[in-house]
């Protein structure tokens, strides 16, 4: 058999019959094409996107260690452990905090700081390069520094509290003080960067606006909250937008922050430990990857939940919003 | 390419014969006839002193070219190693392992060479201590490592803090007070009264994975590998010992290896740390060149002895020549070499030749006052009597679960609130 069709490889091709197979090619071309030349995003997202998604559920139903050559099915007992899970909601509710903590102050130091940078300053690009400074630091680098000035014993900011006649603070085992300090090192890192997106907002804002409102008496004040602020509102959104993704996501600060160094734990009763450093440590210390599976499918609905409310919220204000 | 495909696909199907795979792959059997070089890869983190040690096994060994894959630090190298394992493939031909991930290792030795068959016969138990060569054994037997290098546990402390508080301050002295751990926290007791705010020790963790370290059975039973925390009694004793030292302000209450412990030995925050044989080095980097002179180091543990940190060599199943890396990790391991290793990066051998040697026994520290570190640790190395068996997760129960229980208590939980959180940490893990 295999000789045979060795033989017919040899034989010389048939005379071609020109038109047919060229016609077939063209109308192959017209039809195929297209979708060859947006194939590779779709190819792509199916590899790195799509299939680890998929995968990710499958993989939620078992009971998986890494390197075990047979995993059991368990079904959707993976969730129904997670949602009885006390330390899931624990670091649930700690990624809230962090994130309200860092995403808030953020937001409100980003308009005002935006609202200094857009008055008319001596060499305005250098300030603006300034607040964007601290977002071009090397991320571990703030979190070993930042973990260094919050250590309880021997840590600046203890000292100086000491020096004004405060209490010292143990930042690593008060639960709230341990929140505020991560909150403080992703808001060093961010509120700049926030700020220029919020400069750009209000330097597209017409200038004719203001004159008219000078014209009608508004001091200052008045024309920030009147006019600029209401004008913000679709970059606001945007801004809330981008640091609510990031917030649920934070991984690197907390992990950072813990005093024992690589430690997943977030403190010794998990007092500062995210959702995704809960997962990270799950899969990958603990390597329970159906579980971790779990708390990653969890995860991305959570998110895709509060998108969903951001994106309805962003509708509204979309419709409603503008200067009246 | 294609076109040579085809004929070799004809010429299969008609003659049968397997001619065509031979040119496209090298060889599928292990080279032990070693014709052509054989390239070998060696993955270790840290440092092994392992650098001109690989110099000379190659210019011994003209067929073997070596390349050396080094990792910064153990925690990455590990879960690295761990998931390649998983992969089936990655690993270096002889790839390192620490003591305290051995656990998750010893768990999955059908994926390891048993060193037994396949190695030199040379290389056999009576080369190494023997607690050292049986830890590197599975459940069921095999050999999966050499062992290489040992961390046996002394006790530091700082002369002039024991001075201070009246307690003796000669290493040759103080073996008393290191006797137990009863001798141990009871001088902790009179030192805290009159030391003048310090503490006795670093943290209460350090002092605990010790006590358990001791102990007949860890955290896994060796039968059944169910968990041993609430069953085994002695655990329960320990906590209560370390926790009550804790309440009665012993504690510097620092984490391990944090920025704050390492500035708590600048500080002279504490009186005594537990020491395995690296730790010196760890204490005079830390404490600095301010401190030279203060600290000292006696050849006496609590209960003995006991071991912290070293390493093995292993050979995974996939590598491509077990028998030549078999063979390198041999040698590596041989007495001469790991004393050659010591005198290069100071990993203490775990060889019982290598511990005899004058060399090593001669050794001396100028930081601790000019003590014989090399027959101190040599002395406490024999002092460890037996390999606790470390079942799976082990080290994880360790790390995740006991330590930060411990720490919490130093944060100001209860004692019997923190052992709660410990057992239901360690059942959640082991599940």
């Amino acid at each position: 058999m295999t000789l045979k069709e060795h033989v017919r490889t040899d034989i010389r091709p048939v005379p071609r019959q020109r038109k047919t197979p060229r016609d077939r090619l063209a109308r192959l071309d017209v039809k195929a094409s297209p979708y060859l030349y947006i194939a590779p995003f779709f190819v792509v997202f199916a590899v790195v996107g799509l299939f680890p998604l998929l995968y990710t559920g499958y993989v939620s139903l078992f009971r998986w260690e890494l390197g075990s050559d047979n995993p059991k099915f368990v079904g959707l007992h993976n969730y129904a452990e997670l949602f009885a899970d006390d330390q899931f909601y624990k670091a649930l509710t700690n990624t809230f905090s962090i994130f309200l903590l860092s995403s808030g102050p953020q937001i409100v130091i980003a308009v005002l700081l935006a609202a200094l940078l857009n008055a008319r300053l001596r060499m305005p690009t250098a300030w603006r390069v300034g607040v964007l400074l601290p977002y071009a630091a090397s991320l571990v680098a703030i979190g070993i520094i930042f973990a260094n000035l919050f250590g309880p014993n021997y840590g600046l900011v203890n000292s100086v509290f000491e020096a004004l006649g405060l209490d010292r603070v143990d930042w690593q085992a008060n639960r709230f003080a341990s929140h505020i300090a991560i909150a403080i090192m992703v808001n060093w890192r961010w509120t700049g960067y926030n700020t220029l997106i919020i400069l750009a907002a209000m330097k597209a804002i017409p200038k004719e606006l203001y004159e008219a409102a000078r014209v009608d008496g508004a001091s200052g004040v008045r024309q920030f909250f009147s006019l600029t602020l209401p004008l913000l509102r679709p970059t606001l959104i945007f801004v809330i937008i981008t640091s609510t993704i990031g917030g649920l996501q934070i991984f690197t600060e907390p992990k950072l922050f813990d005093a024992l160094p690589g430690s997943n734990n977030g403190g010794s009763t998990n007092q500062f430990q995210t959702v995704t450093l809960y997962m990270y440590q799950t899969a990958f210390e603990s390597q329970h990857f159906g579980y971790a599976s779990a708390i990653a499918w969890v995860l991305f609905l959570v998110i895709l939940l509060i998108a969903s409310v951001n994106f309805l919220l962003t509708r509204r204000i979309a419709s409603t919003g503008g200067p009246s | 390419m294609l076109r040579s495909l085809l004929t070799c696909a004809s010429v299969l199907a008609l003659t049968a014969a397997a001619g065509c795979a031979s040119s496209s792959t090298p060889s599928d059997t292990p080279s032990s006839t070693a014709n052509g070089p054989v390239e070998l890869t060696i993955a270790t983190f840290g440092k092994f002193g392992y650098e001109d040690l690989l110099k000379q096994y190659e210019q011994a060994h003209p067929n073997v070219k070596i390349t050396a894959r080094v990792t910064g630090q153990g925690g990455p190298f590990h879960q690295e190693f761990l998931t390649k394992l998983a992969a089936g493939s990655g690993l270096a031909d002889v790839q390192a392992l620490e003591e305290g991930h051995l656990s998750d290792f010893l768990d999955k030795a059908d994926k390891f060479n048993d060193l037994a068959e396949i190695g030199p016969k040379d290389a056999d138990a009576s080369r190494w201590l023997p607690w050292k060569f049986e830890a590197g054994k599975s459940k069921g037997g095999k050999l999966i490592g050499y062992g290489t290098d040992v961390g046996p546990l002394a006790m530091c402390y700082r002369k002039d803090m024991f001075a201070a508080a009246g307690l003796p301050s000669e290493p040759d002295k103080v073996k008393d007070l290191f006797a137990t751990w009863d001798s141990y926290f009871a001088a902790g007791d009179t030192f805290v009264q009159k030391g003048g705010g310090k503490a006795w020790f670093d943290s209460a963790s350090q002092i605990f994975n010790s006590m358990v370290n001791q102990l007949d059975t860890g955290y896994i039973n060796k039968s059944d590998d169910s968990l041993a925390i609430e069953s085994n009694p002695k655990i329960k004793q320990a906590w209560d010992k370390v926790t009550g030292a804790v309440t009665r302000n012993q504690s510097a209450k620092l984490t391990a290896f944090s920025n704050e412990w390492n500035s708590g030995f600048k500080q002279g925050a504490f009186a005594t740390k537990i020491c395995p044989s690296w730790m010196i080095g760890v204490i005079k980097e830390q404490a600095g060149p301010d401190n030279a002179g203060k600290w000292a180091v006696t050849d006496a543990f609590p209960e003995g002895g006991g071991n912290w940190g070293g390493s093995y060599l292993t050979v995974p199943k996939q590598s491509k020549h077990p028998k030549e890396a078999a063979e390198l990790a041999a040698w590596l391991t041989a007495p001469e070499q790991q004393l050659a290793a010591f005198k290069a990066a100071g990993p203490f051998p775990s060889q019982v030749k290598a511990i005899e040697a004058p060399e090593l026994l001669a050794t001396t520290d100028a930081y601790f006052g000019g003590a014989k570190t090399g027959e101190i640790f040599a002395n406490q190395a024999k002092k460890v009597t037996k390999a606790q068996y470390k079942g799976p997760k082990d080290g994880q129960i360790q790390e995740n679960v006991t330590s930060p229980a411990l720490a919490a208590v130093e944060q100001g939980k209860s004692p019997a609130d923190g052992w709660q959180q410990a057992v239901d940490g360690a059942k959640k893990l082991v599940r």
